[in-house]
C-alpha cells in the first residue's frame, strides 16, 4: 500500500461527555447575559475581554498543559470537545484561541523557563491575547522567502520589516513571529529563520489595520522600526525556526475550527424548512450532515492521533483540505435550498443576514491556515509523489 | 495491500492473495477462478463469518465481519461473500440456521416489499439482488400481518430476471409468487427492513472505501511509472493535487465506513445515533466513489479504459454497490427528514453525539 491512511474511529470518552454538558450549561448562561448572541457571527470580539477571564477561570484555557503553569494536564480529545462547542456556539474566542492552541503549545516547547513561568498561567487565565507573525508581503505560501530582519545587538535584537495578515495584532499583547537572522544558505534555503517572542505595544511597533470583504477589521500590517527584542525572547534554535513553524502547523490544521466556520447557516437552514421538508430540501439537508459527520469523525480521529502522541502531519491535512472546501461551499448549498423556504418562515430574515455573511466569509477558508494548493502538495509527498 | 492485525481479515487477506488477485482473475475470461476461491473461503468459514457456531457459522463478531468486508473491497471480490454473510446474519436473527453454499439477501432495496400470504406462502417482487442468480437460497424478510418475519427460501422456487449491475456482477429481479418458504420465523422485537438496509449499506460503505483504498494504491503507483513530457507525471503538480484529492476521498470513505461499522457492532439499539452513522456512511462513501473513480481513471488516461486494465473491477463496483440497500439519494431524504424532524437545536447534539 503507497500510505496507510488509517482514521480509527475514535470515539470521546465518558468525561468528554460530562465536560461537554459543563460547557453548554456554561454558554447558555452567557448567552442568557447578553454576552454574545449565537445567531451572530458577524461581530468583531474585540470587546470580549472578560468572556476570556471567565473561559479561563473555568479551565477551559491550556487545558492540556502542566499544572505548573496553569494547565490542567487534560487530553485533546477535551480540549477537542471545548472547542467545538464554543465554534459552534458562535462564542466570542478570538481573543483567547490563537494562544489557547498554538501560542502556548509553542512556549511550552522552546521558552526559557522564567518566560513559561510568567505567560503561560496568564494564557491560562484568560488574559493575553496572542497573534502570529509568519506572512509577510511577499512570503505567504513561501515562508522561508520571509526577510524581515533581526539584527543581532547588544543583549539582544533589533527587528526591522513588515508583518501582513496578522489576525487580531491590533488587540494582541504578544506575537510569535519569525525573522531573518541569517541569508539562506545554498544547500538549505530554509535556514536563517528564528522565531521571536514579541511583546506589542512597545515602540517600534505600528499595527495598521486592514479591512476584509465581509466589512470586518481582524487581520492588520505590521511594522517594526528598530524594535528590540531582548535575547532571552528567541523561542529555540536560532536559524532554525523551520522545522518548529512546520510542527506548529500540525496543531493549526486539524481541529473542528476547520470545518465548522459557517455551519451556522446549516442549522438555521434546518429550522427554516421546519419538521417536515420537501424532497429536495431534506436530501440537501441529509447529504450537508453526513458530509459533516464524516469530517468530524476524522477530525476526532486525528485529535484521537495527538493524544497517542503521534504526528498525524498528512492526515492533519487531509481533514483541512476536505474541511475547509466543504465549509467554503456549505453556504453557497444552503443558499440553493434556501431558495425554497416559504415566505413565512419566521426566521427567514436571520437565515438571510447568515447567509449574506457566510458567502463573503468564504473564499478566506481555504486560504488560512495554508492554502489548499499547499495542503495537497503536502498530502502528494506523504504519498511519496514528491 | 494494508496490513492488518485481525485473524479473520488475515486468513482472508491470503485467499485473496492467493485465488483472487485481480489481475489473473481480468485476464480469465471463463469465470474458471470462482468455484476455488468460493471453496476456500467456504473451507475457512468466512462466508458464514456472521451465523452463531449452533447455527452452523463460525461466529465471527461483527466487528471482524466489517474488516473481512473491507479487505474483501480492497480485492474488489466478485463472489457473494458480504451477501452470504448478511443472509446468514438475517436467518440468524430469527435464530434460523443457515445451509451451505451461496445465499443472498431479499429484497437489496428498500422500497421492494415481500408479503406473507395468509396460506403461509410468500409473495413480491424485488429487484437488483445481488448475486441472486448464483444464490442456492434466499434470506427474505418478509411483512405479515403481524409483522416482520423472517424466511429462509429455496432458490429453484423462485423466479429470477438475471441482470447485471454497472460493474458486471449478477443484479437480477427476484419474483416469488406464492413460494413456501423452508423455514420462516418471527423477526425479533423492533427489526425491521430499514435494520437490514442500514446493516447492507454499512457493507457495502466498508466495500467501497476498499475499492478506493486500491484505486488510490495503482493510480499512485502508475503515476510513478508512467512518463510524459520526459517526466513521470507524478511530478506534475496537477497530477499530484488530483491524487491528493483521491487520497482524501479514500480516506473521507474508509473513515465514515469504518465509524459506522464500529457504531453498528456496538449498538445496543437502531437508534438516532447509529442511523446517522449507516446513512452518513453510505451517503459519504458513494460521493466518495464517483469523486475518487473518476479521479483515478483520470490518472491512468486511456490504459484505465480498457477491459484489460484492472482498473475498471474496482472503479465500477464501487459505483454499483452504491446502488445496493438504498441509494445516496435515497439515504440523504431520510436522514435529512430525520434531521428536520429533531428540529435545528438537535442537528448539533446528534453531530456530537458521536
Ligand atoms: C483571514 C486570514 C487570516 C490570516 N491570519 C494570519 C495570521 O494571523 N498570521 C499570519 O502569519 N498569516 C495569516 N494569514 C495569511 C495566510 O497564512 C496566507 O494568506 C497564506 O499562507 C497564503 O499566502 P499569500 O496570501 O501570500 O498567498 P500566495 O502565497 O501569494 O498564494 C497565492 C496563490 O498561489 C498559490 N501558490 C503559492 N505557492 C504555490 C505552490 N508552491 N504551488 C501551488 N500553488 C501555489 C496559492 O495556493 C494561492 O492560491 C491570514 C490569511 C487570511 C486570509
Amino acid at each position: 500500500m503507497t500510505a496507510a491512511l488509517r482514521f480509527d474511529p475514535i470515539r470521546l470518552p465518558p468525561e468528554c461527555e460530562q465536560l461537554r454538558k459543563e460547557v453548554r450549561a456554561f454558554l447558555a448562561e452567557e448567552i442568557a447575559a447578553g454576552t454574545f448572541d449565537p445567531h451572530k457571527p458577524n461581530r468583531e470580539d474585540t470587546d470580549a475581554p472578560e468572556f476570556s477571564r471567565r473561559v479561563g477561570a473555568k479551565g477551559w484555557l491550556g487545558m492540556t498543559w502542566p499544572k505548573k503553569y496553569g494547565g490542567q494536564e487534560r487530553s485533546f480529545l477535551e480540549r477537542y470537545v471545548v472547542t467545538e462547542e464554543m465554534r459552534v456556539a458562535n462564542a466570542p474566542t478570538r481573543r483567547f484561541f490563537v494562544a489557547d492552541r498554538q501560542s502556548g503549545p509553542v512556549l511550552l516547547k522552546y521558552a526559557p523557563e522564567h518566560i513559561k513561568m510568567e505567560i503561560l498561567p496568564r494564557i491560562c487565565r484568560g488574559e493575553l491575547c496572542f497573534a502570529i507573525g509568519m506572512s509577510e508581503p511577499n512570503s505567504g505560501s513561501d515562508l522561508f522567502a520571509a526577510k524581515t530582519r533581526a539584527t543581532k545587538t547588544d543583549g539582544g535584537y533589533l527587528i526591522n520589516g513588515t508583518k501582513i495578515w496578522t489576525s487580531s495584532a491590533h488587540i494582541a499583547d504578544y506575537m510569535i513571529a519569525i525573522f531573518r537572522t541569517s541569508p539562506p544558505t545554498k544547500e538549505n534555503r530554509r535556514h536563517g529563520l528564528t522565531q521571536f517572542l514579541v511583546k506589542m505595544k512597545q515602540p517600534g511597533i505600528k499595527v495598521n489595520p486592514i479591512g476584509q470583504i465581509t466589512g470586518q477589521y481582524e487581520f492588520n500590517e505590521v511594522v517594526f522600526t528598530d524594535y528590540f527584542i531582548p535575547d532571552d525572547h528567541v523561542l529555540g534554535e536560532v536559524d532554525g525556526a523551520w522545522k518548529q513553524a512546520t510542527s506548529e502547523l500540525a496543531y493549526e490544521r486539524s481541529g473542528p475550527e476547520r470545518f465548522l466556520e459557517t455551519y451556522y447557516v446549516l442549522t438555521e437552514l434546518v429550522r427554516a424548512v421546519g419538521s417536515d421538508p420537501d424532497t429536495r430540501s431534506a436530501e440537501g439537508i441529509g447529504r450537508l450532515v453526513a458530509q459533516l459527520h464524516t469530517m468530524r469523525r476524522m477530525s476526532v480521529s486525528v485529535a484521537g492521533m495527538l493524544q497517542a502522541g503521534k504526528e498525524p502531519v498528512v492526515e492533519a491535512s487531509i481533514v483541512k483540505d476536505i474541511g475547509t472546501v466543504w465549509e467554503q461551499q456549505l453556504p453557497h448549498r444552503v443558499r440553493d435550498l434556501a431558495a425554497f423556504v416559504e415566505e413565512t418562515a419566521t426566521n427567514r430574515e436571520t437565515l438571510e443576514r447568515q447567509l449574506d455573511f457566510a458567502i463573503k466569509t468564504a473564499p478566506k477558508l481555504t486560504i488560512q491556515g495554508g492554502t489548499t494548493e499547499v495542503l495537497r502538495g503536502i498530502i502528494a509527498r506523504g504519498l511519496g509523489l514528491r | 495491500m494494508a496490513e492488518s492485525d485481525n485473524i479473520v481479515v488475515e486468513t482472508a487477506e491470503k485467499i485473496f492473495a492467493d485465488l483472487a488477485d485481480p489481475q489473473t482473475i481480468n485476464n480469465d475470461k471463463k469465470d474458471a477462478w470462482k468455484t476455488p476461491l468460493w471453496q476456500a473461503l467456504s473451507e475457512a468459514g468466512l462466508p458464514l463469518s456472521w451465523v452463531p457456531e449452533d447455527l452452523g457459522g463460525s461466529g465471527a463478531s461483527l466487528a471482524d465481519g466489517f474488516a473481512l468486508l473491507n479487505a474483501a473491497g480492497r480485492f474488489a471480490i466478485a463472489v457473494p461473500l458480504a451477501e452470504t454473510m448478511l443472509a446468514g446474519w438475517l436467518l440468524a436473527q430469527a435464530k434460523i440456521a443457515s445451509p451451505d453454499g451461496e445465499m443472498t439477501v431479499v429484497p437489496a432495496s428498500p422500497k421492494d416489499r415481500i408479503t406473507l400470504n395468509a396460506d403461509g406462502s410468500l409473495s413480491g417482487r424485488a429487484r437488483g439482488v445481488p448475486f441472486a442468480k448464483a444464490a442456492k437460497h434466499f434470506a427474505v424478510l418478509v411483512h405479515g400481518k403481524d409483522g416482520v418475519s423472517i424466511a429462509l427460501v429455496d432458490a429453484a422456487k423462485v423466479r429470477i430476471e438475471a441482470g447485471l449491475n454497472v460493474g458486471y456482477d449478477h443484479s437480477d429481479a427476484v419474483t416469488l409468487d406464492n413460494v413456501d418458504p423452508v423455514t420462516i420465523k418471527p423477526a425479533p422485537n423492533a427489526f425491521d427492513q430499514i435494520t437490514l438496509m442500514l446493516i447492507g449499506g454499512v457493507a457495502r460503505s466498508l466495500q467501497i472505501a476498499g475499492a478506493l483504498e486500491s484505486m488510490l494504491d495503482i493510480s499512485v503507483r502508475y503515476s510513478n511509472e508512467r512518463v510524459a513530457f520526459e517526466k513521470k507525471i507524478s511530478k506534475f503538480q496537477a497530477v499530484q493535487h488530483n491524487l491528493a484529492r483521491l487520497a482524501g476521498e479514500s480516506a473521507a470513505a474508509l473513515a465514515a465506513a469504518t465509524s459506522a461499522a464500529d457504531a453498528v457492532a456496538n449498538a445496543k439499539a437502531f437508534d438516532d445515533e447509529v442511523y446517522l452513522e449507516a446513512a452518513s456512511a453510505k451517503i459519504r462513501c458513494a460521493e466518495a466513489a464517483e469523486k475518487g473513480g473518476s479521479i483515478a481513471h483520470q490518472v491512468h488516461g486511456a490504459i484505465g479504459f480498457t477491459m484489460e486494465h484492472i482498473l475498471h473491477r474496482y472503479s465500477l463496483r464501487a459505483l454499483a454497490w452504491r446502488d445496493d440497500f438504498g441509494s445516496e439519494s435515497h439515504w440523504a431524504v431520510e436522514l435529512g427528514r430525520l434531521v428536520a424532524s429533531r428540529g435545528a437545536d438537535e442537528l448539533w447534539p446528534l453531530v456530537a453525539s458521536r
